[in-house]
């Protein structure tokens, strides 16, 4: 079964964060996710935390340039989440039922291997963000995640110029990445 | 200073901001600096890092900001129940009368059978895997044969304590270090007994649930270190077919027992573990797998609770894991160091049970 026109352009507009493509994806799946997480054991807390990872997995294979679906979107979710909750299952050692087969799921092993590393270093880079303190931390996400120019920063944070701002910029770069990478080399 | 103005022009580099002349310039400098082209390479990767970073930071705000928004319109719900409840009570109304009517009669008939079925059919399990440890009926049981040990020997066990869980485990480090299943350490210590019925207490020094491992430290003055280890532990995996055996405490007694291995990943796809074919019970859990020339190979774990015969046994390499974490955790003298060398290959299995037996322990774990 391979991906149709229509759910490659839904991939694509998952790719580039487009909010009417993920409510329309959210809608058609979160209640398969939240049904099957309720008949086997799991709260509604944990039918929403397990449906967006594999979201985000589904996501992260999106923007692989190598990137091919051999399923349907909704098998693939659905996959993923089966194997997601299987793992944190056998972790909490609850593993009661096994889980009713009734969808066809397709194996997602190789793309949870990548998507835990992802997550990984995620968490690395979240720890070492908010290890730094302010104002590094918040002069870097304006920089480097909202994408503000040097300018505006200087204003907002009350530097006297741009070039202040930006020698105050790099130095908090440098520490971030020094916490970043003597977390990162042991993952790696 | 300098290093900030380095990192400064990195920047402009990597973000295509240079012109022509600088850019040639800078390439050279690259070319003939191998530290420089060493920081622009580290520096495209951290970067590369953050704008992932960011990309999946935004992806989880859209996902929230969508959950609630579909919360809000009623097109998810946040029951915790399993939706469709509502069709069914329709139903149910509409054909209360015939309904109870059936129901009663077909109560009486469904009595009748699962009294029948009752009375015929063998326990049946409820979950499809089990874990091999000891559960605390059977070690009830065990307790009344510990209590004539008890009576001969003085035991190890503080007084007042309760069996939780029990399961084997054995060698890694001749010095006293045992491996076992995670779920086989459920209480808050442990005692370990050889095939003689030496008892010795040890300490829990590492569990990794994840992985389904425990490691133990023998710490008891009684405790002889043994020379080394006759056998090594597998780091690569294992073939198909690979015949197999295994050495445990389902009873109070050693037992050994063989099969060959079966599939590459465990249940469901596991990729942590094999599928052996072979027969194990309660308590065989942390049991060592060695292939014919005495090698690890795996710990045995987990069974198929309908299938006779189906075990699962966790890949060795993730001894290594843990052991790796416990030494980095543990900096000093008392590091684990596994063997490297199995000297049980040219031996009969006879030979080789009988050299094994002394490295495989009786694990038992209580809480006080």
């Amino acid at each position: 079964m391979k991906a149709t026109s229509n759910e490659q352009a839904l991939l694509k507009g998952l790719a580039n964060n487009d909010s009417a493509v993920i409510e329309l994806l959210y809608k058609e799946n979160f209640s398969t996710i939240q049904t099957f997480i309720l008949a086997n054991n799991g709260s509604y807390d944990d039918a929403k935390d397990v449906f967006q990872e594999a979201m985000i997995a589904l996501y992260e294979k999106a923007q692989t340039q190598s990137f091919v679906l051999t399923c349907q979107i909704k098998t693939y979710v659905y996959s993923v989440c089966r194997r997601l909750w299987l793992k944190r299952l056998q972790q909490k050692g609850r593993f009661s039922h096994p889980i009713d087969n009734l969808e066809d799921s397709i194996s997602v092993d190789e793309d949870l291997e990548a998507h835990a590393k992802h997550d990984a270093a995620y968490a690395i880079m979240d720890t070492a963000l908010k290890s730094l303190g302010e104002p590094c931390k918040s002069l870097l996400e304006g920089y480097y995640l909202q994408k503000m120019d040097m300018q505006a920063l200087a204003a907002e944070f009350g530097y006297t110029n741009a070039d202040n701002a930006k020698n105050q910029k790099y130095k908090c770069l440098m520490r971030l990445k020094k916490l970043f990478f003597a977390q990162y080399n042991i993952g790696a | 200073m300098e290093d900030l103005l380095v990192l400064e022009t990195i920047e402009k580099y990597l973000d295509n901001q240079m012109d022509a002349q600088e850019k040639d310039a800078f390439e050279l400098v690259r070319k003939n600096t191998p530290e420089i082209d060493q920081m622009v390479v580290e520096h495209a990767m951290f970067l590369g890092q953050i704008n992932k970073y960011s990309a999946i930071k935004s992806i989880k705000q859209t996902l929230v900001h969508t959950h609630q928004t579909l919360l809000e319109r009623g097109d998810i719900s946040n029951s915790a129940t399993v939706s469709g409840g509502a069709k069914i009570v329709q139903l149910f109304n509409k054909y209360k009368k015939v309904a109870s009517i059936a129901a009663s009669v077909g109560g009486v008939i469904a009595l009748f059978i699962s009294g029948l079925a009752l009375y015929l059919s063998p326990v049946s399990h409820s979950s499809q895997i089990q874990q091999l440890s000891n559960d605390i009926a059977a070690i009830k049981k065990s307790q009344q044969y510990q209590g004539k040990l008890i009576n001969e020997v003085k035991s190890k066990l503080p007084v007042g304590v309760k069996f939780i869980s029990g399961g084997s485990g054995f060698l890694i480090d001749a010095k006293g270090f045992i491996i076992t299943n995670a779920h086989v350490i459920k209480g808050s210590g442990a005692i370990v007994i050889d095939n003689t019925g030496k008892e010795y207490v040890a300490q829990i020094a590492l569990i990794d649930q994840e992985k389904d491992l425990a490691i133990l430290k023998i710490d008891d003055a009684d405790y002889t270190s043994k020379k080394s280890l006759p056998y090594s532990i597998r780091k690569s995996t294992t073939d198909l077919g690979e015949e197999i055996f295994t050495l445990g405490y389902p009873r109070n007694e050693i037992v050994y027992g063989t099969g060959y291995l079966s599939a590459r990943s465990g249940y469901e796809g596991d990729s942590l573990s094999y599928q052996l074919q072979m027969s194990a019970n309660p308590g065989n859990s942390g049991a060592p797998v060695f292939d014919n020339a005495g090698e690890v190979v795996g710990v045995l774990s987990t069974r198929e609770a309908q299938l006779e015969g189906v075990v699962f046994a966790l890949k060795s390499n993730n001894i290594y894991k843990v052991v790796n974490d416990y030494n980095a955790s543990n900096e000093g003298s008392k590091d684990i160091k596994i063997a490297t060398r199995s000297s049980l290959s040219s031996m009969s299995r006879k030979k080789q049970i009988a050299t094994l037996e002394s490295f495989v322990f009786y694990v038992k774990s209580f809480d006080k």
